[in-house]
């Protein structure tokens, strides 16, 4: 018994990490991974925020979904998704500040992060408390890996330095590097986040979407003619 | 039911007391009632909403309530820290409480009379007190090219010392750009006319394009800039474009930020306010001719 549900277990942290990441794999929580991923500091941060958010959120949901009127089932959820991202925010605002500032408003937008909702919709409203918060926890790190991915090639290409620690040194500064300011821009982000994508299908083919459409052949007799 | 006996583990003497309670027993007997409706019932959905968001507002209540004296440090030490900036007294490594404390002088000046006046530094709060119709000014439309609608009476400023002279005067100063009000220090020499350096601590505009009004570099555009032209009159102000150096007046000058004509306008207009009559000029006519 104990040994299928570790199994199990293990299979609900780690499917999120690369089989079925939320970024990569769902394209969820887009917007946050552009805005916070200029440097590690942040991105890191935002990271533990939104994966004690989603694992907390979908542990609470859980608990009472036998008990979730149908007809208020999103403004539940969104309540304690709510409650939960502004003691999220209180707690980073009291401890640590500077950061804090520099998330602003991206932490309150945890609220409307997709991976959120969705892993209370998909998940937590058809499983047990416990198997929920492990989905969370596993969901919030598939996004934190993607997030500091990002974030890593960002800093270190954008500005130099990896967690504030110079790496390369500037030009400016008199050393050899001289940083690339598309990094420093959110639209940077998409193409790593492109590239990683890429990366991913390419290592596991089945994850490669069926086309929608066919592109079908045209017969002469129908091309032809102006 | 198990959740009642771990409670009842830890809160022996307040469990017993509970079930002696009759309205904790009607709230048992309701609670369990609701739970067996039907989730579709109008009662549930009424008894689920309202015991979710009481519960989420004390939860939140309780955060909110714990944590704000760690917020208000916080803040307090971050104002010290953007004061210190503005001086150029901030280092790696410095400590922010001991280096306000021994290098920086706070003062409250009258902004009409520019005299100083006793209150408690401490307490007071600038932009409070320009909400309090008793502590501020309403500014008439003429006055008021800063669009802040009032000033407070009295302005907090602060002051860098060597020994008895004054090194950099600190000057609250705020306005409004394209999307925000704008609060920043403006730091100036002694002689209440060159620039040391600005700083904006708070403000809401554009990222990447008005909030470049925090970046480093430009920033470090107003350093040695001069405030008042000959005649007296405020000059200083962003242009469009680059300034270039060789040109007349370039001290009066500096580099507006592209892509962001209403912040740079917003920022000259603030400036423009704050050092003119309706600003502190009276208060630096008064520090220049005490020396």
């Amino acid at each position: 018994m104990s040994a299928v549900m570790n199994n199990e277990t293990k299979k609900t942290l780690t499917d999120p990490l690369v089989n079925n990441n939320p970024i990569t794999l769902q394209v969820l929580g887009i917007c946050s991974a552009l805005a916070v991923t200029s440097q590690m500091s942040t991105s890191l941060i935002m990271a533990v925020a939104l994966t004690a958010v989603t694992a907390c959120s979908s542990a609470a949901i859980s608990s009472i979904r036998n008990h979730i009127p149908g007809s208020i089932r999103i403004i539940v959820q969104m309540t304690i998704i709510a409650s939960l991202v502004i003691i999220v925010d209180q707690i980073l605002k009291a401890f640590v500040y500077d950061i804090s500032k520099q998330l602003s408003v991206f932490v309150g937008l945890i609220i409307t992060n997709c991976i959120v909702m969705g892993r209370a919709e998909a998940y937590a409203m058809k499983n047990p408390p416990m198997a929920s918060f492990i989905d969370g926890i596993g969901n919030g790190l598939g996004y934190s890996l993607i997030l500091v991915i990002v974030a890593f090639f960002r800093e270190l290409f954008g500005s130099g330095k990896l967690l504030g620690i110079d790496v390369f040194t500037l030009t400016k500064d008199g050393g050899w590097y001289d940083p690339n300011g598309l990094m420093l821009l959110p639209p940077s982000a998409f193409f790593i986040i492109g590239i990683i994508i890429w990366v991913f299908r390419q290592w596991k083919p089945d994850q490669n979407e069926a086309a929608d459409f066919k592109i079908m052949a045209i017969s002469h007799g129908e091309g032809g003619h102006h | 039911m198990p959740n009642e006996n771990i409670m009842c583990k830890y809160m022996g003497p307040l469990c017993e007391k509970l079930e002696k309670c009759e309205h904790y027993q009607k709230f048992l007997k309701y609670r369990d009632k609701v739970l067996a409706l039907s989730n579709d019932s109008l009662e549930k959905t009424i008894a689920v909403a309202l015991s979710l968001c009481f519960i989420c507002a004390i939860l939140v209540s309780l955060a909110a309530v714990a944590l704000r004296p760690l917020q208000i440090e916080n803040k307090a030490m971050d104002m010290k820290k953007n004061i210190l900036d503005v001086a150029g007294l901030l280092q790696e490594g410095t400590d922010i409480h001991t280096a306000f404390a021994e290098q920086i002088e706070a003062k409250l000046v009258d902004v009409a009379t520019g005299d100083y006046v006793d209150g408690d530094i401490e307490v007071y709060d600038q932009r409070k007190a320009a909400k309090d119709p008793e502590q501020n000014v309403v500014l008439s439309r003429e006055q008021d090219i800063a669009s802040i609608k009032k000033r407070a009476k009295i302005a907090k400023v602060y002051l860098v010392k060597d020994g008895e002279t004054i090194t950099s005067i600190i000057l609250p100063v705020h306005g409004y750009g394209l999307w925000s009000t704008m609060y920043g220090f403006l730091a100036l020499d002694a002689d209440g006319q060159t620039v040391q350096s600005i700083n904006f601590y708070d403000q809401g505009e554009t990222p990447g394009l008005g909030a470049e009004i925090v970046n480093p570099n430009w920033r470090a555009l107003w350093k040695g800039k001069k405030v008042y032209s000959e005649d007296g009159a405020v000059a200083l102000g962003l242009i469009k474009g680059l300034v270039d150096s060789s040109k007349a007046g370039s001290e009066f000058q500096v580099d507006g930020l592209a892509g962001a004509t209403l912040t740079s306008v917003g920022v000259t207009n603030l400036v423009k306010f704050w050092m003119s009559q309706e600003g502190f000029a009276a208060y630096l006519d008064k520090v220049r001719t005490k020396g």
